[in-house]
This record gives C-alpha cells, sequence and structure tokens, in this order.
C-alpha cells in the first residue's frame, strides 16, 4: 500500500514541487476575483471520465459545475468559495481506490464525492474509511444502506435500488402482469434488482419465472432470449453498458410483430440513449422507470425550468447545444443534489478544515428533510442519518412516439423499508 | 423451447460469432506469419473501423444500404493505409524487435481508443443495417442480416485465401514469411510488403467491424473484447497458419454458442481460455501451425 509523506522535514523534491506549484498558483492568483482571499472549500469528485462509465461521467461533470457555479455566484459554501477537483478513475475500482487517496492527500480535498459505478464505491469506499474522509456516493446501489460500508461514506442525493425497486413493483404488479422474466447484469447492482425485486413482487402476490443473468461484457443477446419461459407476462430489464441498443434490437427481432410480454425496464438501459434511436421501435408502448423524467412532464415543479437551463439541457433531455447528445437525466441530478447537501451540512456544522470532518460527517448524519426546489430539482426527499441513505419518489413513464410520457409517480413512503444498520453507533 | 430448435439457435448465434471472429483472427495471423508481429492494436484497428463506418455511414444520403455500402468500400482502405503509415513511421524504426513491437502496439492501443473518446465521444451509437430481412421460423424469428454476415466473412476469407495462393502479392508475402532475406536478395522489397501486410491485416479488422456494427453498435472500447478472442483463435490455430485460424475460429465460435446456451457464457470463456493452455502445453505451434 502507499503511504504518503507528511514529515515536517521535506524531501528536497517536495521543496521543489512547491516551488513550481507555488509559482504556478502564483501566477494563477494574478487573475483571480478579489473575493477568493478566503480559502476555497475544496471538494474532490472521483469521476467516471473513460472507461464504461464515460457517457455519465461527462454528464456529471457538466450537473457538478453547473450547481458550482450557481452556488459560487451566491456567495459559496459557509462565505468561502468553491472549487472541485476532477479525478479520472477509469470506472476501475482498483484506481477508483487510488483515486480516493489521491483526492485526499495530493490535492488535499475537503470531502470527496460523485462516485456512480457501484464496484467503483465498492472498491473505493473502504480506503475512504481509512484516510477518515467523508464519502458522499451517488451510485443507486443499496451497499451504503445495507450496512456493508462504513460511517464515512453516505449516499446523501439518490434513492437507492431496493427503495425504488420496492416502489415500483405493486404498479408492475397491478398493471403489466404478475408472472415476471428478468434481465440483470451479473454483478452486485444486477443482483441487488434480482433479490429485491423477486421479494417485492412475491409480496404483490406475482412471481419472477426466470432470472437471466447477463455478463457486463456481452455484446449479443439473442442467446438468452431461448430462456424466457413462454408463460412470461413482464420482461423486466435493467441493462448497463453500451450493449444497451443491441438488447433491445434483437429482442425486437426474436418477437417480431408477433405476441409478446409486456415490457418493464430502468432507465439505467437507455440512458445517454435517444429513445428515437432506429432498432428502438420495439421499444413502443413499453414501460421504464425513472428517478427524473428525461422529457419535461407537463406537472413539472417550479425549479425544473432553472434546473434544465444551468445545466444545459432541453425539454427532451438532451443538451441545448447538441440534439444527438441525450444526457443520463435520471442519475446526474445527484450531483447536483449532494453538493447542495454539502452545503447544507457545512454550514451547519461550521467546518472549518479538515480537523472538522468528524464533525462534518455528524453534521450530516442530523439532516432528514429535504424539501423541493431548486436544490432537489428531482424532488423532495428524507435522509435516513442512521443508514446514510436519502429516500425520495419515483416515476413511472411510457414510450409514446419514441418519447418518455410520465404516467405514474410513487410517494417516498413507498419506498421506505426496515432500517439494516445504525452507522450512527460505529466508531469513525 | 424444445431442444432442436434451442440447439439451432446456439449454432446460428456460434456461427456469426465464427465468422467475425475467423475475419478479425485472420488479420492478425496474417500479420504475425509474415512479419513474426505481435499486434496488440488489432482490437483498436477494429473499433477505429467500426467509428469510421459510422462515420461514413451517417454522411451518406438515402437509404441505409448506401451508407453501409460506402463505409464497405471506404473504411477497410482507410485502415488499412493508416495501419501501413504506422509500420513505416513507428514499427520499421524499432527494427521489428518484438518487445519494443509489443509496447509500441499497446501505445497505439490507448492512442486510438482515447482519440475515438475525445473525437467520437463515450456513447455507444448505431449505424442502420443495410436491410432489415427478418426471418421467422417457426420458434422464433432471426435476424436476416446476420446471416449475410456469415456469407460475407466466408466470401471475404475465400478472396483472402486466392491473393494468398494465386496472386503475385501473396506469393512475395509468402517468399518473405520463408526467409526475409533470401527474399530481399531476390529483389522484393521488404520494407513495403511489411507495410502491405500490416495494412492488410487491419484492413481485415476494418471489414468485420463494418460487418458487425449494424449487429451491435459503436463504442469506444468495443475493440477489447474480440482483441482477447483473436488471440485465443490465433493460438489454438497455429500463429501464421490461415486454416488453422479458420477451424479454431469454428471450434472457438460453435462452442461459445453452445455452451453458453446450454450452461453458462462464463463457461464458455473458461474452456476457451483452458483450451489455449492446454495448446500452449502440449502443442505450442498450434494446431495448424509450423514448428519455429
Amino acid at each position: 500500500m502507499k503511504t504518503t509523506l507528511t514529515s515536517f522535514a521535506p524531501s528536497r523534491r517536495a521543496v521543489l514541487t512547491g516551488m513550481g506549484a507555488g509559482l504556478i498558483a502564483g501566477s494563477a492568483g494574478l487573475v483571480r476575483p478579489v473575493w477568493a482571499q478566503a480559502a476555497p472549500l475544496k471538494l474532490g469528485f472521483q469521476l467516471h471520465a473513460t472507461g464504461i462509465g464515460a457517457s455519465y461521467g461527462r454528464w456529471y461533470q457538466r450537473t457538478a459545475d453547473a450547481a458550482l457555479k450557481k452556488i459560487n455566484e451566491a456567495g459559496g459554501i459557509g462565505g468561502r468559495p468553491v472549487e472541485i477537483v476532477y479525478e479520472d478513475d477509469g470506472t476501475d475500482p482498483a484506481r477508483g481506490a487510488e483515486v480516493v487517496d489521491k483526492l485526499n492527500s495530493q490535492h488535499g480535498c475537503d470531502l470527496i464525492f460523485g462516485t456512480l459505478f457501484s464496484h467503483v464505491v465498492m472498491g473505493s469506499a473502504p480506503r475512504a474509511g481509512e484516510l477518515k474522509v467523508p464519502y458522499l456516493v451517488c451510485s443507486e446501489g443499496y451497499h451504503v444502506a445495507s450496512g456493508a460500508l462504513n460511517r464515512w461514506t453516505l449516499q446523501p442525493g439518490i434513492t437507492d435500488v431496493r427503495s425504488q425497486i420496492s416502489s415500483m413493483a405493486p404498479w408492475v404488479a397491478g398493471n403489466l402482469g404478475k408472472k415476471v422474466t428478468m434481465f440483470f447484469p451479473d454483478y452486485a447492482f444486477g443482483y441487488d434488482h434480482r433479490d429485491f425485486f423477486t421479494k417485492a413482487i412475491e409480496a404483490q402476490g406475482g412471481q419472477v419465472v426466470a432470472q437471466i443473468a447477463i455478463p457486463p461484457t456481452e455484446t449479443s443477446y439473442t442467446r438468452y432470449f431461448a430462456q424466457i419461459p413462454a408463460e412470461t407476462e413482464v420482461l423486466y430489464h435493467v441493462m448497463v453498458g453500451p450493449g444497451v441498443l443491441t438488447f433491445v434490437k434483437e429482442l425486437g427481432e426474436f418477437y417480431g410483430s408477433g405476441a409478446k410480454p409486456q415490457l418493464f425496464g430502468f432507465i439505467d438501459s437507455l440512458e445517454a440513449v435517444d429513445t428515437a434511436t432506429p432498432g428502438l421501435e420495439f421499444l413502443e408502448g413499453s414501460h421504464f422507470w425513472e428517478a427524473h423524467p428525461r422529457v419535461k412532464p407537463a406537472d413539472a415543479g417550479a425549479a425544473e425550468g432553472d434546473y434544465r437551463a444551468a445545466v444545459g439541457v432541453d425539454d427532451n433531455g438532451a443538451s441545448v447545444a447538441d440534439a444527438k447528445d441525450v444526457a443520463t437525466y435520471s442519475h446526474m441530478f445527484s450531483a447536483w443534489e449532494t453538493l447542495y447537501f454539502i452545503k447544507q451540512a457545512v454550514e451547519a456544522s461550521g467546518y472549518a478544515g479538515v480537523a472538522d470532518r468528524q464533525k462534518l460527517v455528524e453534521a450530516m448524519e442530523a439532516i432528514s428533510d429535504l424539501p423541493y426546489g431548486i436544490e432537489r430539482p428531482q424532488g423532495a426527499k428524507v435522509f435516513n442519518g442512521k443508514t446514510h441513505q436519502a429516500f425520495g419518489s419515483q416515476n413511472i413513464s411510457k414510450i409514446e412516439g419514441g418519447k418518455l410520457v410520465k404516467v405514474h409517480t410513487t410517494t417516498i413512503d413507498e419506498g421506505k423499508y426496515d432500517d439494516a444498520v445504525d452507522y450512527t453507533t460505529m466508531s469513525f | 423451447m424444445s431442444f432442436g430448435p434451442f440447439l439451432l439457435l446456439a449454432l446460428m448465434e456460434g456461427l456469426v460469432s465464427a465468422a467475425v471472429l475467423a475475419l478479425m483472427a485472420s488479420g492478425l495471423s496474417l500479420v504475425f506469419g509474415v512479419m513474426r508481429v505481435v499486434n496488440v492494436a488489432h482490437g483498436a484497428f477494429f473499433m477505429t473501423g467500426a467509428v469510421l463506418a459510422w462515420f461514413v455511414a451517417g454522411h451518406v444520403p438515402g437509404p441505409p444500404v448506401w451508407g453501409w455500402l460506402a463505409a464497405l468500400v471506404v473504411v477497410p482502405p482507410m485502415v488499412g493505409l493508416m495501419a501501413a503509415a504506422v509500420d513505416t513511421l513507428v514499427l520499421k524504426r524499432l527494427e521489428y524487435e518484438p518487445e519494443a513491437v509489443i509496447v509500441a502496439t499497446i501505445g497505439l492501443l490507448y492512442i486510438l481508443e482515447q482519440a475515438a473518446l475525445i473525437g467520437f465521444g463515450p456513447d455507444a451509437r448505431p449505424v442502420a443495417a443495410p436491410f432489415s430481412l427478418r426471418l421467422q421460423l417457426p420458434w422464433f424469428g432471426y435476424s436476416g442480416y446476420k446471416l449475410f454476415v456469415v456469407a460475407a466473412a466466408g466470401l471475404v476469407l475465400l478472396a483472402l485465401w486466392l491473393v494468398m495462393t494465386r496472386t503475385r502479392f501473396g506469393l512475395v508475402m509468402r517468399a518473405t514469411q520463408v526467409d526475409r532475406t533470401t527474399a530481399r536478395a531476390f529483389g522484393i522489397n521488404v520494407d513495403r510488403v511489411y507495410a502491405g501486410t500490416f495494412g492488410l491485416g487491419a484492413a481485415l479488422a476494418a471489414v468485420a467491424a463494418v460487418l458487425v456494427v449494424p449487429t451491435t453498435q459503436v463504442h469506444y472500447l468495443m475493440g477489447g473484447d474480440p482483441l482477447l478472442l483473436s488471440f485465443i483463435t490465433v493460438i489454438i490455430g497455429g500463429l501464421g497458419s490461415l486454416r488453422g485460424t479458420l477451424v479454431a475460429a469454428l471450434i472457438i465460435g460453435l462452442s461459445d454458442g453452445v455452451i453458453s446456451m446450454f450452461w453458462a457464457p462464463t463457461l464458455s470463456k473458461i474452456i476457451a481460455t483452458l483450451l489455449v493452455a492446454l495448446v500452449l502445453v502440449f502443442r505450442p505451434q498450434g494446431l495448424f501451425g509450423a514448428k519455429a
């Protein structure tokens, strides 16, 4: 394991590096605005800039930058200007742990946030715990609320998979059918879906008739369709990664225009993908879970327009600069909301520097009510300080004319479940 | 679904992957056979071919068939020329030293991947199939285009075999493969043969990419898996042996189709890798390779 030099007698190299860095920082300082006199709050962002998460990473960065701009324009956090240090983790767990180290020790960040892919979270959270740096993930995984991680890891900006699924299942059983075949990725994120949906649909008197796990690197899916039992009423699919279009296209070829089950998917399958893409016609009339409806619903809240304008997304969920650049709209709000959560906790705790990190986490745990507004454009949330997890409402949309149209919204209470852990009793 | 149709679907799927694999691996095998160069960037050439196919197809108006045909005509020579330039500018200067060439092609792989990430972006994008024929069998439907891929790959491989055995270029290539120094003594421009071979190998990967792209989608990381499978195929078949490559591609493709459908996809990967280990232990030159 790598250790960082923190001795008081700096090495010659450290002195030289410091002098070089000082020169650069000094010359940059000449053009800085005057208000930058208070030391900025430095937030580390573990970014999926490359690797399979790159589509998400691009939008997470844009969203975080937009929130940062808004916060700094309104006076920063606790009167201090804020900067975000982005560090690419290649969507790779091993690299993720190194990035945590780097952001903490080299960049001297006050905390780290922004991680999406669950395997990177699993790889990085233990290191964040060892370094005692607050680590705020945006990953949907149940790993935070399950108790698998540590006191330093929180998920305040997005509802976890278990909650999403529990609130969805009654609607699926009531409107689409009770005999379900599941397609899910063959790793932790997929297993959350498998386990919790199977339980949730059984609670509704339904049944999962087949569970088909797909390896994450798969590029051809027809072979798996042969395993779909004929009695299937609903095909539940959640796929992540570049193979999604192929999955849907091959499903269309397999069933053709004949009898087919109802389709219910998680939008993860189609994040950053235009639903009107040729080859996706097969999805017409099918339903998707969305956290944050990509196509602006008619009954959207007051903050929706401002949020879209800030992150540069039009009413169809694509970039205002390029209509083909579709946002990862149902996930990226978590980067925004997490940043505002940080603001709230830093200001409540009177956080001044890394020595106050423990106080900061305690202040986060004390937060519970997160009302709707520009700070939380996806919707109001309730934060559970014991399980370190936020809960919000979910949406179901139907594809009509190649567009996602919102048809149902759940309540926050529908997604609640009993606490599996109390992190506040764990030591720091 | 009963056993018969299940097996049929498995074999059809296996045949498609075998066809694409044979095209990819024959390029890799050719380059190794003639030049003794292990080209780690082969998968990146495949990916580059797919990205260019997406670009070309997107800029040709009219029905998708024109865009696809244009890609098929334009893209392989483009990728081939690029590879030939790499050979002349980089590999030749390293004097084809094996370790240096491996490192250089790894570098090339990263350059191509990151260039695609910067220029093309991180999203997966589709290329429309030239025709959308769907075969309705009594048990399931199947893409007619996929069967066309098998036929087209067969034709390209046949053409490659004819070039190697019936043309002057093929003769010169084989002569260089047998003995580089003697070939040079007979007035063969070995530098040009090497550049041509490296270009041809990359062009074959690009042909595979143009063929396969309508059934999958373009993504900047799509070269990784085909590269791995190509190496497996080439090692089992014997480096430098076209016939061995073809046989190995059929074995790998069909067994992958059947094993992954009847058991698990991971098992088929385990078996393929195990097969490589066994071949390396008991027959290091591969099934059809000549003893070094």
